[in-house]
């Protein structure tokens, strides 16, 4: 049996994982044609790599499909409902970071914080009759942000792309979304609450607790002492 | 059958003799209303599909909107209404997601205090036979205090809006007192809106039109002109807020506290308690918790009741209270005073009845 490590299939983010697995000593290919989706592991036997797209890889994950995968620690818990009973988190990585904010026109002068927001959407409400619209695909990790800081009047709306854009085009009128510079943010007259961020995301490997380990426990040894992760129990036997 | 449901039917039965007519609800309900009723936290709890046709529709998270809403469109007055069946509701552990209920509500404009008192003497009744622990409260006592305070109307609206969100609702009180993380960022924001005009910080994009930003900044600067809540007051609020005890004893606690935009709340509480006595629950020894309903039952105003097995595993066996405010939103205008609650009868079969034969 093999130990099946998920990786993002493209990108920057295959390659910094690549980058990252080789400063541990385990050299991470693709193989085969150009598009094919193929790899390898060499530094320890027994591990195959699994090439997926790095939203794929929470669900993986805890299918228990893969026993270990790399994706942003943001899709993890968006994609898995208790996420920790499902996955364990063995190493921040250090790239790909990024932050998940919520973010108004900057002509709202009157908004700074959520306490602010949340005084507006009780007005917008009023004045227009509906809740006030937030654009964002991370519907989970949004909400219960929102509800922890005890925000109401508002909605969810999806967005899966070009999200800056909604609220120009009066689908909503703030957004929550992924941002590492704020640029593209700052381009389309928006600006950042200055609250904590919903949340700080970084490419992380995790580990499933759905996997069958049983069978890749000399293979699991190995390569975790390789990987530099200690305490792993909690995982199989 | 199952046990859970022969014994929805027993409980169903039971309230149908004592005069409720039985109604039913579809399973499938439009979304629309039910957000606009709990907000989006209603979509992290109820479970949403899709019709073609139809749009957004939720399996019922509750009977009281489908119940309400047929009572609107043309019920009798007064009326009394049962039903029963299964209601959907996401858990992220492992908690039942698809359970029965059973309810019983009242639609009652005369002698609100009778109707809060028949539906909790019936469901004691109902319930007597299980080891069950009752608790009452009063959200319309915690309103009253709210409305009691000396402050501007904004700052009493704002409190009013989050009566349901304790940590909100506190960081508010500070807030108002000049205390608190965001009395500083507040003051800053204060500083910035008087130095800069809105119109250098970046084109106005989106619905939220100059005009309304400009009326938030007037009253962020009315606000600020505002005098800090007292001291004196904020505690006084959380007083009440903590206030348990025997009922009686917290009424009479209240009215010991001399402040006199409590009273009308007080009165309807203690006819309450009255009425409550003449349908043969013990007033004197009935436990009362201000807060009790406050973070889980928003559209309740008034009377709240519960009925809790002390078991970590299962959930209030029953709840139930006053919602007023809700038929008036539902019937867009129109308004009829209503006091209901729902009995779980699969937690009763997990708890099993103190003597066989007895009760229920």
């Amino acid at each position: 049996m093999m130990l099946k490590l998920g990786v993002p299939s493209k990108g920057r983010l295959m390659e910094k994982t690549f980058d990252w697995f080789a400063t541990h000593g385990l050299t991470l290919k693709r193989t085969g044609a150009d598009r094919e989706y193929a790899g390898s592991v060499a530094g320890v036997d027994g591990v195959q790599l699994v090439l997926l797209s790095a939203s794929e890889i929470p669900r993986e994950l805890a299918a228990g499909r893969i026993h270990l995968g790399v994706t942003g620690s943001d899709l993890v818990r968006e994609t898995l409902a208790d996420w920790q009973a499902q996955v364990m988190e063995l190493a921040l990585m250090g790239f790909g970071h990024a932050d998940l904010v919520v973010a108004v026109p900057k002509a709202w002068v009157d908004v700074e914080t959520l306490d602010d927001l949340d005084a507006v959407a009780a007005a917008f409400r009023a004045h227009h009759g509906f809740r006030l619209r937030i654009a964002t695909k991370y519907h989970r990790l949004v909400r219960e942000y929102l509800r922890a800081h005890g925000v109401a009047d508002y909605q969810l709306v999806d967005s899966q792309g070009a999200t800056e854009g909604t609220i120009k085009n009066l689908t909503a009128e703030a957004i929550a979304d992924i941002t590492s510079t704020g640029e593209t943010l700052s381009a389309n007259h928006l600006k950042i609450l200055r609250d904590s961020p919903v949340h700080c995301s970084q490419a992380t490997l995790f580990a499933s607790r759905a996997a069958d380990w049983d069978g890749v426990a000399e293979i699991r040894a190995r390569l975790f002492a390789k990987l530099g992760v200690g305490d792993v129990s909690g995982l199989g036997r | 059958m199952s046990a859970a449901e022969t014994l929805a039917q027993t409980l169903l039965a039971q309230m149908q003799d004592a005069g409720a007519q039985l109604v039913s609800a579809d399973i499938l309900q439009p979304a629309e209303t039910l957000l606009d009723l709990y907000g989006e936290d209603i979509r992290a709890r109820a479970y949403v599909t899709h019709d073609p046709a139809l749009g957004e529709m939720m399996l019922r998270p509750d009977f009281t909107v489908p119940v309400v809403q047929a009572h609107m469109q043309g019920g009798a007055e007064p009326a009394r209404y049962c039903y029963a069946g299964p209601v959907f509701r996401k858990q992220d552990q492992g908690r039942a997601r698809e359970y029965l209920q059973v309810g019983y509500e009242v639609f009652a404009r005369d002698n609100p205090a009778r109707a809060d008192a028949e539906v909790f003497a019936h469901f004691a009744q109902l319930l007597s036979g299980y080891d069950l622990r009752p608790v009452t409260g009063d959200i319309g006592i915690l309103k009253a205090a709210v409305a009691g305070l000396d402050t501007s109307a904004r700052r009493r609206a704002a409190l009013m809006r989050h009566i349901w969100r304790p940590k909100r609702f506190r960081a508010l009180l500070e807030r108002m007192g000049g205390q608190g993380p965001l009395a500083a960022p507040r003051a800053d924001l204060l500083r910035a809106l008087q130095d800069a005009p809105p119109e250098q910080a970046g084109p106005v994009v989106g619905l939220r039109s100059k005009d309304e930003i400009a009326a938030r900044i007037a009253a962020l600067i009315e606000d600020a002109a505002t005098p800090p809540l007292p001291a004196s007051q904020i505690a006084a609020v959380e007083a009440v807020l903590n206030l348990r005890g025997s009922a009686r004893d917290v009424a009479r606690d209240l009215r010991a506290q001399g402040w006199d935009a409590l009273t009308p709340a007080l009165d309807r509480l203690e006819a309450r308690l009255d009425a409550l006595q003449d349908a043969g629950i013990d007033t004197a020894s009935l436990p009362f918790e201000a807060s009790f309903g406050r973070t889980t039952m928003e559209y309740y105003d008034g009377f709240v009741f519960g009925f809790i097995a002390d078991r970590a595993d299962l959930p209030p066996v029953a709840t139930g209270g006053r919602y007023d405010a809700l038929t008036a939103v539902l019937g867009q205008g129109r308004a009829i005073p209503a006091v209901g609650g729902v009995i779980r009868p699969d937690s009763l079969i997990a708890l099993g009845l103190i003597a066989p034969g007895g009760g229920a």
